[in-house]
């Protein structure tokens, strides 16, 4: 395909990076052994692979490779991580909580848990995306058993203080599940000081292949779930299902990299994403969604106000972006992360999510720069709602036909 | 999603964009949907003499979709009566964009739009 688009999609995945890849290519290959297989060689370098790999996935979280388990993504390590402690502790208790904001992975596996007689609590944030500690205190209850708090959002990019919400939890020995898949490489993950009982990480989010995820269960003190997959009783029983080498690989790689080089990349990205907003809020009427301080580096999520935000994506058609507003599946509802924030409809149909990472370049900063501002004024020059701010009408008094 | 090529064509170079003095006895305006739903269209027509739509503008804060829409709509009302006007479909519209299904809501946005100009129009002369 000739004139691909710049790739500022970073949030929905990222390519392998080339060390990566070539880090697989041989367990594909030469070394095609199930680490499963006990008696003879084949097997053995294949399980020696993933057990290096194992520690690799360790390492970036400071946890013990004991405690990390391979699933097949962040999405079946959520389902894993909150079905399994659900089911497990429910003796203990029927209450969960979560929050408005999390990935559809954790907000509706938390809706199958209702229909199984499961209590959940989805807790509001605050306008800057944070959660309110104070909030989180007051959803908690007696029979409270889990709660499942996202570290990273995958579309503002805040970060939540995991730190202080696992503290909250041990005291109250409720079960502490973190998503983590958005944060892995970008902010500093140290298990032995949070107090966090079950993370879910995913490889593609890291520079990783698509296809590997992993579930970090504490074992001091001891945290227990229920498979939800039955068979050859691999992963010590949590998990079943011949491993995949060449993805476990590519993962432990993966996450080798983002540890030797996050510090400096961050940096270089953050730098980037600066530039970006520098250059767009030059634009009238143009609001970040989510907090710019508690945020990583890699998230630019902009509403640019009375242009509708997949028109706008459809503008900007040389660069890849993505829409908070959820116009192109079949809803009309705009994001419902932005919807959290309270951000009204114009606004949370306007958003842009600009997602950066290794490969972003200052020039490809540049161009972006350039042609949104370009696009913008385009779209307003076609804009009723623009034209009617312009002449000072207030939007929210006129009387809409809604559809 | 992918766009057919007409979307895409109304999108880049979308025909009428603008507007007309809304008081003008010739004109009738029609604004229908809603920011709460990510369509707003304003349609306007100025009508001759004859009871013919002579020309006709529009503005639309929406998708590429509800874009190309209401352009394309502005190239069909031109030359109509009121009344040939009225008899654009939506379906006529969603099939000369090829819009999928859930773009479909677009088209009948659009057809709402001509219904509410030639409204306005008629309410200013009474008929």
């Amino acid at each position: 395909m000739i004139n691909r688009p710049i790739y500022f999609d970073y949030s929905a995945t990222t390519p392998v990076d080339p060390r990566v890849a070539e880090a697989m290519i041989p367990w594909l290959t030469e070394r095609y052994g199930n680490p499963a297989s006990r008696s003879h060689a084949i097997g053995w370098e294949a399980e020696e692979a993933v057990e290096n790999a194992r520690v690799q996935v360790a390492d970036l979280v400071n946890a013990d490779p004991r405690e990390i388990i391979w699933t097949s993504g962040a999405t079946e390590s959520n389902n894993l991580a909150i079905k399994g402690a659900a089911n497990f502790y429910a003796e203990r208790g029927k209450h969960i909580v979560t929050v408005k904001t999390e990935h559809k992975a954790v907000l509706d596996t938390c809706r199958e848990l209702e229909r199984q007689g499961f209590e959940v609590t989805y807790l509001d944030v605050q306008d800057n995306g944070l959660i309110d500690t104070e909030v989180f205190i007051a959803a908690l209850r007696p029979d409270t058993i889990l709660a499942s708090v996202m570290m990273v959002n995958n579309e503002i990019g805040v970060i939540q203080d995991i730190a202080r919400l696992g503290e909250i939890c041990r005291e109250r020995k409720i079960i502490f599940h973190v998503d983590a898949a958005q944060a892995t490489g970008k902010v500093e993950i140290d298990l032995q000081t949070l107090k966090v009982d079950l993370m879910s990480f995913s490889a593609h989010k890291t520079y990783g292949p698509k296809g590997i995820g992993a579930l970090y269960i504490r074992r001091k003190p001891r945290v227990r779930i229920e498979a939800q997959m039955h068979g050859g009783g691999h992963e010590r029983g949590f998990r079943s299902g011949t491993l995949a080498p060449h993805q476990i690989v590519g993962m432990g790689e993966a996450f080798r990299i983002a540890k030797a080089e996050m510090a400096t990349e961050n940096e270089r990205v953050r730098m980037l994403r600066d530039r970006l907003w520098d250059g767009v809020s030059d634009l009238e009427e143009v609001y970040l969604n989510g907090d710019l301080v508690h945020r990583v580096p890699h998230n630019l999520n902009v509403s640019f106000n009375y242009v509708e935000g997949e028109s706008l994506i459809m503008g900007v058609k040389e660069l890849a972006v993505s829409s908070g507003s959820a116009c192109t599946s079949a809803s009309l509802e705009p994001s419902y992360v932005l919807r959290a924030l309270g951000r009204n409809d114009e606004l949370a149909h306007s958003s842009i999510r600009f997602t950066l990472g290794r490969f972003t370049t200052e020039e490809h900063i540049d161009f972006a720069v350039g042609l949104i501002k370009e696009r913008v004024a385009k779209l307003r020059d076609m804009s009723p709602l623009w034209e009617m701010a312009q002449q000072g009408i207030d939007l929210n008094t006129v009387q809409w036909s809604a559809h | 999603m992918a766009y057919s090529n007409k979307v895409i064509d109304h999108y880049e170079n979308p025909r009428n964009v603008g507007g007309f003095e809304k008081s003008d006895e010739g004109v009738g305006t029609g604004m229908v949907g809603a920011p709460a739903c990510g369509d707003v269209m304003k349609l306007q027509i100025k009508v001759g003499a004859g009871g013919v739509i002579e020309d006709a503008r529009f503005k639309t804060y929406g998708c590429g979709s509800a874009i190309a829409s209401s352009s394309l709509v502005t190239e069909w009302v031109k030359g109509k009566t009121l009344d040939q006007a009225l008899e654009i479909r939506n379906t006529d519209i969603a099939e000369e964009l090829a819009l999928p299904p859930v773009k479909i809501h677009c088209s009948i946005l659009a057809e709402d739009a001509i219904k509410a100009a030639v409204d306005d129009y008629r309410q200013k002369h009474g008929t």
